[in-house]
């Protein structure tokens, strides 16, 4: 077992402390709940709803709408409010099913049902993980159940259950881990009757023990199942950083990791997998870690998808000091939030509040070369110089440059001495490169 | 909400180590080769050091006063420069030429090609190597207790040895900076415990150099030994062919810069018309850091030849 390449990585401030001894809480909604449309990556969801039509809990009120989408769920039961526009965690204004709970939580016919994944053929286990609206929830939100379907399923080796958590502050995962590894274990299960030849890989950072304590316990007496332990490094929880860790195999941007001979989902998502399959139970809750040094009391919650942050946050007993910074996910990926009305979605893990934002304490000064991105990007490739063609807009040079290799993990911005800001000239000049690809397509 | 949230990109968060704290580092690490220094060459040596930083400061300051550009003296860059310049001068040398030197490294070299960053030879380096071609003869007189010595690289040169012993721990004229070893490695290592340079460029220098002076100075590890300690080897592979600005960013890249001055290095202490090499092998191998990038630009991640 490769533990890690030594090559890359950063060791930001961890602030799992805050929260990660907090058992999770059951939290169910006061307000209405917002289902965004799109919470995935892929075609946006047709609504099969509209305004004062009645739903009840697990009922598929947005339709996937192409090969790549997922279909939207209500977590309630209760009546359409509206279709319309509300803002969302990455600040847009997105298509959006409101729903006013009645608070019976009547919900749909066979939901709950038990199931017995290995009478079900690999097409109803795929059908079944689609049905649910499962969508990668490390953050990417990839559909799960395109993942599920590769060329050749016999030619996966490696199922990795990716529970390494590496993005700071963040801790839903860890709970998760210790307190439901029995339906992380059950989904890795479900999964490898999916692919015949492949054993099935947790891989979890060293840092956190009890957890690979607790699932090494659970999985002992599996042949084909094991838990592997990662280094603490971020970002050993990244898709590429994660498979070679595990396999020694390297993957590039523009491969699968199917290619590799790989199928790697985040344990929640796995977790979601198990429920949905064997339990008829679709992916509607989401634990969401409330912390940061401005939280009165951080904790782990389990709630409703569609709830408002508002009310998580008022649940951690509310902001001890103001905010300077609010976070959408960890410190080193996630989205700075400007309104707190926004809902829990899938891809939702967490709100960090920093009472101080290092990024406006110190102005951008020149570089002085150090080399320090270089040693510590885990794509291997030259921030330095990727940043001089990108604030040109030298989109050639810094294609030339393997710039697309970038995963914007953002290691370059955390280490550089000089303060300049890599990643975010990364995104824009990446986004820029895709757009003029799509022009000349 | 009473107060707006902060909204950026990610990440939010930044490492402790900034420009300024790199460089005061290095400044750190050059405190025991001075303090050897004016405890073995007299109280002038101070008056030298003072007198060189604070000109390349003072430079600084009143360049980007001037050009009405952000004063940056305090990075600690120009204290860096001032430093490794002093530790380069020899210790009866007049004021006024280090003055000259501070003048020439932040004005001519640094600041006239765009300041840090910028420069594509090390400031205090090329500031070395005007004075030394402009005033030859009050750079290379090496004095103890003001008689007038030969270097031991000068000894060599004419075919004699040399106590390897006193030229570890400086017992040997030279400039103020480059004649303790032993005071070099305590700033060495602190720089490599703190992380701010590697291994990289003074070990492969170092013993690329050990390996041709063994080769073609007659197999003899004695003679390789006293190379190794004289003149401003430690001095040069650890604070001047380390400095940032102008060494390979790329790992493969600061491996070949280092063989690179080694065989340089040694070629010019061999062959070259004078006994001394150091500053000329980085000089020149500052002007091929651009190639040197060019051919040692690593493989990407999943894109290595297959």
């Amino acid at each position: 077992m490769h533990k890690i390449g030594k090559k890359g990585g950063v060791h930001p401030f961890e602030g799992k402390k805050l929260s990660e001894d907090k058992p999770i809480v059951k939290l169910e909604p006061k307000g209405e709940l917002v289902y965004p449309l799109s919470q995935h990556i892929g075609a946006p969801a047709r609504p099969l709803v509209k305004k004062g039509d009645q739903v009840l809990v697990g009922q598929i009120i947005g339709e996937a709408s192409g090969f790549i989408s997922a279909n939207v769920l209500s977590s309630v039961s209760g009546t359409v409010k509206a279709v319309e526009k509300r803002r969302v965690v990455n600040g847009t204004m997105t298509d959006c099913i409101v729903v006013e709970n009645d608070g019976s939580y009547t919900t749909v016919e066979g939901f709950g049902n038990e199931r017995d994944y290995s009478a079900m053929s690999r097409e109803e286990i795929v059908d079944a993980v689609k049905q649910a609206g499962i969508v990668g929830l490390g953050g990417a939100g990839f559909p799960t159940h395109v993942k599920l379907m590769p060329k050749e399923p016999d030619k996966i080796e490696y199922v990795i259950a990716n529970g390494a958590e590496c993005e700071p502050y963040l801790t839903s995962d860890y709970r998760l881990m210790l307190e439901e590894a029995e339906k992380i274990v059950g989904g890795l299960k479900v999964m490898l009757a999916l692919f015949p030849n492949a054993k099935g890989v947790i891989g979890i950072e060293d840092n956190k023990t009890e957890a690979i304590k607790k699932l090494s316990e659970i999985v002992k007496n599996e042949t084909k199942i094991e838990v592997c332990p990662l280094k603490t490094k971020y970002p050993q929880g990244g898709e590429r950083s994660l498979i070679y860790a595990v396999t020694g195999r390297k993957i590039n941007s523009s491969m699968l990791p199917a290619d590799a001979g790989c199928i790697v989902d985040n344990v929640d998502t796995i977790a979601s997998i198990y429920m949905a399959v064997c339990k008829s139970t679709p992916l509607i809750r989401k634990i969401i870690t409330i912390t940061g040094e401005a939280v009165a009391d951080p904790k782990n919650f389990e709630v409703r998808l569609g709830t408002n942050y508002q009310e998580l946050i008022e649940a951690a007993g509310g902001f001890a000091v103001e905010p300077e910074k609010v976070i959408s996910g960890g410190t080193m990926m996630g989205q700075a939030q400007f309104d707190l009305n926004v809902p829990v979605a899938k891809t939702s893990s967490a709100f960090t509040c920093l009472t101080k934002d290092e990024v406006a304490a110190q102005e951008p000064t020149a570089c002085i070369r150090c080399g320090r991105c270089v040693q510590a990007c885990p794509s291997r490739i030259v921030p330095q110089k990727m940043y001089r063609a990108a604030i040109k807009n030298d989109l050639e040079q810094f294609e030339k440059l393997n710039g697309m290799e970038c995963m914007e993990c953002g290691s370059c911005s955390f280490i550089c001495p000089a303060r300049l800001q890599l990643t975010q000239a990364f995104k824009e000049t990446r986004k820029a490169v895709m757009a003029s690809r799509r022009k000349k397509a | 909400m009473s107060k707006l949230l902060n909204v950026s990109a990610s990440p939010h968060v930044r490492s402790s180590v900034t420009t300024p704290v790199l460089m005061y580092d290095v400044a750190i690490a050059m405190i025991p080769a001075a303090l050897f220094g004016i405890y073995h060459f007299g109280i002038k040596s101070l008056l030298i050091i003072l007198v060189t930083v604070a000109t390349c400061m003072l430079s600084e300051y009143v360049y980007e006063s001037l050009m009405g550009r952000p004063v940056t003296v305090s990075d600690g860059s120009a204290l860096v420069t001032g430093l490794i310049l002093a530790l380069n001068m020899p210790p009866e040398v007049p004021l006024w030429i280090p003055m000259l030197g501070g003048v020439f490294a932040i004005i001519v070299v640094k600041q006239l090609f765009g300041g840090l960053g910028q420069n594509f030879m090390n400031p205090a380096l090329a500031a070395r190597c005007f004075l030394l071609i402009s005033f030859a003869g009050r750079m290379s007189t090496f004095t103890v207790d003001g008689v007038s010595t030969a270097t031991p690289l000068a000894v060599m040169r004419n075919g004699q040895s040399v106590s390897v012993a006193a030229s570890f721990f400086g017992m040997i004229p030279g400039t103020i900076g480059e004649v303790s070893v032993l005071a070099l490695l305590i700033g060495a290592v602190y720089l490599l415990v703190k992380k701010v340079i590697t291994l990289h460029i003074p070990g492969t220098y170092i013993l690329t150099f050990a390996i041709m002076m063994f080769l073609f100075g007659g197999m003899d590890i004695h003679y390789t030994l006293a190379q190794v300690c004289s003149g401003g080897l430690i001095f040069g592979a650890f604070f001047m062919a380390t400095d940032y600005v102008t060494s390979p960013v790329t790992k493969n890249g600061r491996i070949l810069f280092g063989i690179l001055l080694g065989v340089l290095t040694a070629v010019f202490r061999l062959w070259g018309g004078s006994a001394e090499g150091v500053s000329y092998a980085i000089i020149f191998c500052n002007i091929l850091v651009p190639l040197i990038e060019k051919v040692t630009l690593p493989k990407a991640f999943g894109k290595e030849a297959r």
